[in-house]
């Protein structure tokens, strides 16, 4: 049989995305309701069983919590709104695309990998937390906030077990787990404000009067546990805004928002960050208070069985699988452009397999705040360059989309704004002690300066070129 | 068919949710909570898939 010879990466990544790589046309177009389900719903998932007791453990104080996660959500859905939906609304393009023609495809292929790397080890997270509550009746022993290895052969075992069971899920069907996981999203948002309301009388609130009292007393106390750093709440509206950074200034998201009607639509983002990033957080950071108070165990698997029973321990285990289903696929998506001639089902499993690995370190759960931070972090520089290419380059007269009108294979003012602000960032950590969950901001300002600086140079350099074609302005469009 | 349906989900939403405040109050037992809540999310997996659109939006 004759061998087909390799196709160069360019070709594999638009097999990939053969589908993506047209504008989505009006008729595809979506109403707000859509929207606002996706959000709810993705924004309302196993995560949520994590984050917020690691605020507990950080110690923040009641105060703090609540306002930071007010004006925190309120950033991100405003970062949404402004930053993601109107380009993503004015190129119907995903972000693979846009990023494409700007970055060129080889840039674009240690984006993807950088990405498929992240989405493993959140995923891995995602089956830790899953292993936690099917844990539970074989009385396996939870790993605790400080640990960073696997610490029993139960949990060993546990985890490879939840990892090869929603590997095969994966591999059997991606759309009906999606679905499935549409469905469990409204009872799960409930199972979480019942699991905060039911336990609130073994914390000592019997009226609503008491909440405030209790919650600044035994829940948010203003005391980290020990080996952990106090939390304020600058660091609270941070982590909010940038939890997920890779979505909105990131514009990962643009792969949604190009279906909106509207660029208004971003503003749809407020269900998930509202219902998910500060009710459920809220409800879970109460159910680990408990535990803490019971010196119980405070994975969330035991936590959400403390509040609800047998259903509290079906939510957990459904939040953490279905929310790994979609992240292996994804991981998958962009895997393939290492491995084109494997099969979709050979590159899930080997997904699977890793994020299976990863998820028996139970560092990614307990320390999943820094995990999340640095993610965004890690892919931020190239939504700000998107960001960079699509305003502000035609206002100062230069070229958007450069590297595909060049045909040029790897961008260099792409790739230096990325690298560089990624080094900077680093820089402001190690030497200013600049905590990882406040580099974002910074991060993206670098960036955009950088891009923009660099493609002033690179465009200068071939003023003959460059008079030779006009600029796109998307400005000047219809649909602003 | 699909009224009853519907009607059957939104009980087991309420299951699901409603008891916790009852617990709150103290007009029923944390166990009673947690066998309701168990019921709740039987009713919601077992109705819901028959009237919830499978199409997903993007």
């Amino acid at each position: 049989m004759a061998s087909t010879p390799p196709a160069s990466i360019t070709e594999r990544l638009d097999a990939i995305n053969e589908f993506d790589r047209e504008s989505v046309s009006e008729d595809a177009l979506q109403g707000p309701g859509n929207f606002i389900g996706l959000y709810a719903g993705e924004h309302v998932a196993g995560t949520e069983f994590v984050i917020g007791p690691l605020f507990v453990a950080h110690g923040v104080a009641a105060g703090d919590l609540f306002l930071g996660l007010l004006v925190g959500n309120l950033l991100a859905v405003l970062s949404w709104a402004f930053i993601c939906a109107p380009i993503a609304t004015r190129t119907r393009l995903n972000l693979y695309w846009k990023l494409r023609k700007i970055a060129g495809p080889n840039l674009l292929f240690v984006y993807n990998l950088v990405n498929a790397a992240m989405f493993c080890f959140l995923a891995g997270s995602m089956i830790s937390v899953a292993a936690t509550a099917v844990g539970i009746p074989f009385d396996m022993t939870m790993p605790g906030l400080d640990d960073f290895y696997p610490n029993s052969i139960g949990w060993v075992v546990t985890v490879l077990l939840v990892g090869s069971v929603v590997t095969i899920l994966a591999i059997l069907g991606f759309k009906k787990i999606a679905y499935f996981s549409k469905i469990a999203a409204p009872w799960m948002f409930l199972v979480f404000v019942a699991c905060g309301v039911a336990v609130l009388p073994q914390l000592g609130v019997t009226s609503m009067g008491d909440f405030w009292t209790v919650a600044n007393e035994k829940i948010w106390t203003g005391e980290p546990l020990s080996g952990r750093i106090r939390f304020t709440f600058w660091h609270v509206m941070f982590f909010a805004w940038f939890a997920n950074m890779a979505m909105h200034i990131g514009m990962a998201d643009m792969t949604i928002l190009r279906y909106a009607k509207k660029w208004h639509y971003g503003f749809a983002s407020a269900f998930g960050m509202y219902l998910g990033h500060y009710i459920a957080w809220i409800a879970s950071g109460i159910l680990v208070a408990l535990a803490l108070q019971n010196a119980s165990e405070v994975a969330p698997g035991p936590i959400a069985y403390l509040g609800a029973g047998v259903a509290g321990l079906v939510a957990v285990l459904l939040a953490g699988w279905t929310t790994a289903n979609p992240t292996i696929y994804r991981a998958g998506l962009a895997m393939q452009t290492i491995t084109p001639d494997w099969k979709r089902w050979k590159v899930t499993l080997a997904v699977g397999m890793i994020t299976t690995m990863a998820a028996l370190f139970p560092a990614l759960m307990m320390r999943l705040l820094d995990f999340v931070a640095l993610y965004g972090l890690l892919l931020m520089p190239m939504g700000a360059v998107i960001f960079a290419d699509f305003w502000l380059l035609p206002k100062l007269g230069l070229r958007q989309d450069y590297a595909e009108w060049r045909q040029l294979l790897f961008s260099l003012p792409a790739a230096l704004a990325w690298f560089l602000t990624l080094g900077a960032c680093l820089l402001l950590n190690l030497v200013w002690d600049v905590e990882i969950f406040f580099l974002g901001l910074p991060g993206w300002f670098i960036a955009t300066g950088l891009y923009v600086g660099l493609s002033l140079a690179q465009q200068r350099r071939v003023p003959a070129l460059q008079a030779a074609a006009p600029t796109t302005n998307f400005l000047t469009e219809e649909n602003t | 068919m699909k009224t009853v349906l519907k009607l059957a989900s939104f009980l087991g939403l309420g299951l699901t949710v409603v008891p916790a405040f009852l617990v709150f109050t103290g007009t029923i037992t944390w166990t009673i909570h947690a066998t309701l809540m168990a019921l709740g999310a039987l009713l919601w997996f077992i109705t819901a898939p028959f009237w919830m659109p499978h199409d997903a939006p993007v």
